[in-house]
């Protein structure tokens, strides 16, 4: 009786107790044609069928995970076992073999020492099986009878199914939280590790970035500095990006909210947006091949010659590119935000569109703007495909655009994928540098939320 | 046709009701929001120094009509206005009139106070920056001081002029916009429904203020109380359904008006 087909037996369980649940209802209808019911005879179904299913699902999921561990058990109880080779791997993969011959998915034994413990673990899972599916049944009955038993005209059935609805929804929330919590815990754990290793001054505020994931022995500490990286990465997708997303998303805001005509805006709105939806790999080709070039022909006709194809400057204005939308569309609901009356103020006063622009409407709306310009850097700085594919490898730590930087994300991707072993420094190194770049996102998008937080609050 | 939108001394004595210089007259106007039509040809003489004030039911068009004295609607984008306001006996939607000298000359308060989110002495400011009616900082501080002291704000807020101007309450607002729209200098002044957001003491507060500033220019309002309308206006007009049913001396509107229809509004049968 695999979990699957206990899972079945619980929904339709469920359905019985449901159908049955408001039948009852409708027959206290029937039955006393004044009583009123507190709740719909649906409610009284639903009650009801939650009480046969939850407990069974639950009781279900919690046998899965037992089970295995009670039938092993059993298995070695037997005298076959005794014969078992004491060495763990060996003794494993026998043990699977014969569980898998015993499960009908494999049709015979590779190890002939475990053919004698196939019998045994037939019966161990059919003996687990015929309790799991006896107990499922009783769970199911149990909470089911208790339920039935509780229906009553007057009872509160609807208020109690909306109470456990509740809880659906409040555990469907804690599960983006609970996972944000849990990679949290995985990359302190593993970031402990690395300054276990490499001291976290070395790593912070060192200039010097060549891990060598072949190295044996103690890591040296001046091959782990990581102020490259972040240079990179702030020079990349905090100053490059931003000064070509800042001006163009502000003033494709300013245009599409204050000048352009409502057809104008209805079709370009959507066409503006289509960027955000550029899978970021597609703009790491456009970067490599198209702009990098590009980027390098130009240098080396004004004259820089030591312009490389991989160049920060390609990748930042990318980059910038990419993040357009998030300021122009964070830009544009502040501005649609700030109230029309402002607005009609100005322009009563005699002044242009412009001067209103400029001195009212961008200045009211200025929070929301440095709110969008700070989730467009935390979207940029984490960007890793338009690096990986035009920024480069090497740790540059230098202003000239044109040559090759990496960043953070770079390197984490570098570290995990390459052939270091994983308790390696190195390799731990991504898990350190994951931490830094999550914690500045964090603050970053934190910073923004309360801005945006507070200029709600001005106009309320 | 300029010399005969400017009334002589002698017509305005054959027309008892207009004893005043003209500031500003509309001749046949009606103002069209796509197809529907808002105002429907109406024509009213706005005399000088007094105070006008527009009466009646919602959806009448009265603030309609107030917002095209200084060219507003041109910010909606489909609305449209046929005939002739004329401002000083200049025609206001002539080819070449330049909006940003009409708002300059012609001022609005709207219905709910809307200070900029700037300081007060900002908001003050703002119109003579814009309007490059003054580059020293000496003359500002005096303007601005003299606005607000003409809006009869002076005193509340002078030790804190550097204060945002939301933070002031609902009629320090009102009475913040009152002196931003002086501070231009205007020759009028209109107001859609200042007080309707306002408690009575701070709408008796700019009433008196009201009454205090026609002395200096043409004031326009509009308004949803006829108490109020009694209260500070000389020449009252009843909209009605686009048109203006009735215009003439306040006192003789409220206690002997001519049409059937302004005493059915006036007292209380509808509206």
């Amino acid at each position: 009786m695999s979990p699957a087909i206990l899972l079945l037996l619980a929904l339709g369980l469920s359905l019985f107790g449901w159908l049955a649940a408001r039948s009852r209802a409708w027959a206290f209808r029937r039955e006393a044609p004044g009583v009123r019911l507190h709740s719909l005879p649906n409610f009284h179904g639903w009650y009801v069928a939650l009480w046969v299913g939850v407990p069974t699902v639950i009781f279900v999921v919690l046998w899965n995970a037992i089970s295995p561990a009670l039938v092993t058990a059993q298995v070695l109880a037997d005298p076959a076992a005794a014969a078992l080779p004491t060495f763990g791997f060996e003794r494993e993969t026998m043990l699977a073999e014969a569980r898998a011959v015993a499960e009908g998915s494999a049709f015979g034994v590779f190890n002939e020492q475990a053919q004698a413990l196939v019998e045994p673990y037939r019966s161990a899972l059919g003996f687990y099986r015929t309790i799991g599916f006896a107990v499922a049944v009783l769970i199911a009955f149990a909470g089911g009878a208790f339920a039935y038993t509780r229906l009553k005209p007057d009872f509160t059935a609807r208020t109690r199914v909306e109470r456990s609805v509740m809880a659906l929804l409040l555990l469907a929330s804690l599960v983006a939280i609970l996972t944000t919590v849990g990679i949290i815990v995985s990359l302190v754990f593993e970031t402990v590790r690395f300054f276990g290793m490499v001291s976290p001054i070395d790593f912070l505020f060192g200039t010097h970035w060549s891990p060598d994931p072949m190295s044996m022995g103690a890591p040296d500490g001046r091959d782990y500095g990581a102020i490259p990286l972040f240079w990179g990465t702030i020079y990349i997708g905090a100053i490059i990006a931003m000064i070509v997303a800042i001006p163009l998303g502000l003033m494709s805001a300013i245009f599409l909210t204050q000048y352009a005509s409502n057809t104008v805006r209805k079709v370009m709105k959507p066409l503006l947006e289509i960027l955000a939806g550029v899978p970021t790999v597609v703009y790491g080709y456009f970067a490599a091949l198209t702009v990098a070039p590009l980027v390098r022909d130009m240098a080396h006709a004004v004259g820089i010659s030591s312009a490389s194809t991989e160049s920060a400057l390609a990748a930042g204005l990318v980059m910038g590119i990419m993040i357009i939308p998030f300021v122009s569309s964070m830009a544009d609901d502040s501005i649609a935000a700030v109230p029309q009356a402002l607005r009609d103020g100005s322009l009563a006063m005699g002044a242009t569109t412009a001067e209103t622009i400029r001195k009212v409407i961008v200045p009211a709306a200025l929070p929301g703007i440095v709110a969008g310009v700070m989730l467009a850097i935390s979207r940029a700085i984490g960007e890793t495909m338009i690096v990986v594919m035009a920024a480069g490898a090497a740790a540059n730590l230098s202003a000239n655009p044109f040559e090759s930087m990496t960043t953070v994300t770079f390197q984490i991707v570098a570290m995990l994928t390459g052939e270091g072993s994983f308790d390696h420094p190195a390799t731990l190194s991504a898990f350190a540098l994951g931490m830094v770049l999550f914690l500045v996102t964090l603050t970053l998008n934190f910073i923004a939320l309360r801005v945006v937080k507070r200029y709600r609050e001005a106009y309320d | 046709m300029n010399a005969e939108a400017i009334p002589t001394q002698a017509q305005a004595a054959e027309k008892p009701y207009f004893d005043a210089p003209l500031k500003m007259s509309a001749k046949n106007v009606s103002v069209f929001y796509g197809e529907k039509r808002a105002i429907d040809d109406v024509s009213i003489e706005i005399p000088q120094r007094y105070v006008t004030a527009f009466i009646g039911p919602s959806g009448c068009g009265k603030s309609t009509f107030l917002r095209t004295l200084n060219r507003m609607n041109d910010t909606i984008a489909n609305a449209r206005v046929e005939g002739e306001i004329l401002l000083d006996g200049e025609d206001i939607y002539k080819s070449g009139m330049d909006v940003v000298q009409l708002r300059a000359r012609v001022g609005m308060v709207f219905q709910k106070p809307n200070p900029f989110p700037k300081s007060i002495y900002e908001n003050i400011a703002y119109g003579p920056k814009i309007h490059g009616i003054t580059g020293s900082k000496a003359e500002l501080d005096e303007i601005v001081e003299q606005s607000l002291r003409r809006a009869g704000l002076w005193d509340e807020v002078k030790d804190r002029l550097s204060d945002s101007g939301t933070a002031l309450s609902g009629g320090q607002q009102q009475r913040l916009c009152i002196a931003r729209a002086i501070a231009v200098d205007p020759e009028v002044i209109l107001m859609d429904e200042p007080c309707s957001a306002l408690d009575p003491i701070a709408t008796a507060r700019i009433e008196e203020l009201i009454d205090e500033l026609r002395a200096r220019y043409a004031i326009v309002i509009v308004t949803h109380s006829m108490q109020q309308a009694a209260r500070v206006s000389q020449r009252t007009a009843f909209f009605h359904l686009g048109k203006i049913v009735e215009y003439g001396k306040t006192s003789d509107i409220f206690t002997n008006p001519r049409e059937e229809r302004t005493k059915d509004y006036i007292t209380g049968r509808y509206g």
